[in-house]
């Protein structure tokens, strides 16, 4: 192989690029704690997140209300949408033929790709009013935040389930077949289970992306910072806590707003290193 | 009909109405924001400034924004995605170092936007002393629509077939003579799916680049000037109940610029796989 000596050179540009990747998370990691940590420290790990009181001008700053808000949210998102959008992906992968699958894939892309203050705006212009006029509470609730993250999260949601669903062994499905077994009891009892860790994943990458999103959600939810005690209640999120809050917070007001952002960030690395788990899982099946 | 049949018929009716639900949702979604956003467009939209903080005129000055801030995080984002993507693919031998790149794409694929707006605050606007300005979003966007170009980029690398690189490598030529002779023509229309798709989120952001690049009213000239992009807009005039009319029309408006990207990806792809 001919080596010239610019060959070497490139190797290490292209290795400097690659690292930028790990150069900016590890930046992000160290700014977020760095800014978020001390009023953590001050006000103590659990007076931060064990009390439901925020008042910034008194100093005070308990976040635990938005901490079940954003779990609250996400549930409801994930009640919603995993069912839908699993029975997509079900039938996607085992039923529908090349046509339907043509518009159902460039509609769940397109999904994917409309900006998340499109979907707040359409929350609020529709969603909101409806249910102000046919369920209790003004409109402004978690369910509302959950319908539309349930409708953001389908993208995720159907294209993992959909692709660990086609990589299952077809040898599998035939033996089931042949025993006499109808399409469907080979989907159930067979093909689902074989596929379950990928599912899993896409589950778990849909509640990231649920607890990690943040302006449809304060569009819709309400964001006041008490503890919701029904569905039909408004309530704030972490993410919401932040983007409500950044434009005018100064001090240590400013630096419990990114303590808010270092209990999100321990979230989300907590759902990533699970899905990182599942995945491995599935790829242990195949 | 035995009673096997009879389920089954029931449960794939289930889920065929589901899918074709998914579908209805994003039909409704977009046909309710064009149809209530379409009647107050007009060329002037396109090209006035805003009067009264967007009550009256057009959204010309946030429109520039939005193609500054994205153009600032693809010129920054692509080379570093392709190039990234290019090592992994092709220089890579299972190294630690290579696993390590592997997960924190990952990682950074999986942060919500709002930590970068807050990493992206502290750390351009405030640390590296950028201010509040279209250079600081774009950065922040660059950093957000990484792993989106690293990875598409890498997979389309990969489909190129081995026979090829080892065929250019037999004819005397270098590894980098490969791989831009041979490997990354062969991988283009993925590579490009993979920017236009960073494009689209880029341009659609808001919580990011809310807290980096400002939501200043007037156009920026330079890049160190503050600007706010259309989501920003659409944002302020929905959330401090400035224009009903106005905010359809900006949504209209992301919705066209959106499905003009998709549709543009997917024109590409084809045009380029019946060239390559």
């Amino acid at each position: 192989m001919t080596v010239r000596p610019y060959e070497k050179w490139i190797q290490t540009l292209l290795f400097m690029f690659a690292a930028v990747a790990v150069l900016t998370v590890l930046a992000i990691t160290l700014f977020i704690f760095k800014e978020g940590l001390p009023v953590i420290f001050e006000k103590g790990i659990l007076g931060f997140v064990g009390s439901s009181r925020w008042a910034p001008l008194s100093g005070s700053f308990g976040i635990l209300g938005m901490i079940i808000g954003s779990v609250q949210v996400t549930m409801g998102a994930i009640a919603l949408g995993v069912p839908v959008g699993l029975a997509c992906a079900i039938y996607l992968a085992e039923i529908a033929d090349g046509k339907t699958s043509g518009i159902i894939h460039p509609g769940i892309e397109l999904l994917a790709g409309i900006p998340s203050v499109v979907y707040g705006f359409f929350g609020l212009s529709v969603v909101v009013p409806f249910l102000r006029n046919h369920l209790p509470g003004n409109g402004f609730s978690i369910l509302a935040g959950s319908i539309i993250l349930a409708i953001m999260i389908l993208p995720t949601v159907v294209n993992i389930s959909e692709s660990s669903i086609r990589s299952v062994n077809a040898d599998y499905s035939s033996g089931s077949l042949a025993l006499g077994a109808s399409h469907w009891q080979t989907i159930v009892k067979v093909i689902l289970p074989a596929a379950r860790s990928g599912i899993v994943a896409s589950v778990i990458l849909g509640m990231g992306r649920a607890i990690g999103e943040t302006m449809a959600v304060i569009m819709v939810t309400g964001n006041v910072t008490s503890i919701a005690g029904s569905v039909f209640d408004p309530v704030r999120t972490l993410t919401g806590n932040i983007a409500i809050e950044m434009g005018y917070a100064a001090g240590e007001h400013r630096e419990a707003l990114f303590a808010t952002g270092v209990i999100l960030f321990l979230f989300i690395m907590f759902l990533n290193l699970a899905t990182t788990c599942f995945f491995r899982k599935a790829g242990d099946i195949k | 009909m035995n009673s096997k049949n009879i389920s089954q018929r029931a449960a794939f009716l289930v889920l065929k109405t589901a899918s074709m639900a998914t579908v209805a949702v994003l039909a409704i979604i977009v046909l309710y924001i064009m149809s209530n956003g379409l009647k107050h467009i007009n060329p002037a939209f396109f090209t006035q400034k805003p009067v009264s903080m967007g009550r009256e005129g057009g959204i010309a000055p946030f429109i520039k924004s939005t193609i500054y801030v994205t153009s600032v995080a693809l010129a920054i984002a692509a080379p570093v995605g392709i190039g990234s993507a290019v090592y992994l693919a092709e220089y890579s031998r299972g190294l630690t170092p290579v696993r390590i790149i592997r997960f924190c794409t990952e990682t950074l694929a999986g942060i919500p936007s709002i930590i970068f707006g807050l990493f992206g605050f502290v750390f351009f606007v405030i640390f590296l002393k950028l201010g509040w300005s279209v250079l600081s979003g774009g950065l922040t966007l660059a950093c957000m629509i990484l792993p989106t170009i690293i990875r598409t980029s890498e997979e389309a690398i990969k489909t190129v077939p081995m026979p090829y690189r080892e065929g250019s490598m037999a004819l005397g030529a270098t590894k980098w003579q490969t791989i831009v002779k041979v490997v990354l023509p062969g991988s283009i229309p993925g590579i490009t799916t993979g920017v236009i798709l960073g494009t689209g989120r880029a341009i659609g952001e808001t919580a990011a680049v809310i807290l980096t690049a400002g939501s200043s009213l007037r156009a920026p000239v330079s890049v160190t000037d503050p600007g706010r992009t259309m989501s920003i807009h659409l944002y302020v005039l929905t959330m401090e109940g400035i224009s009903n009319e106005k905010a359809f029309a900006t949504a209209a408006v992301l919705i066209m610029f959106i499905l003009g990207i998709n549709f543009a990806a997917n024109k590409t792809v084809k045009l380029m796989r019946r060239q390559v």
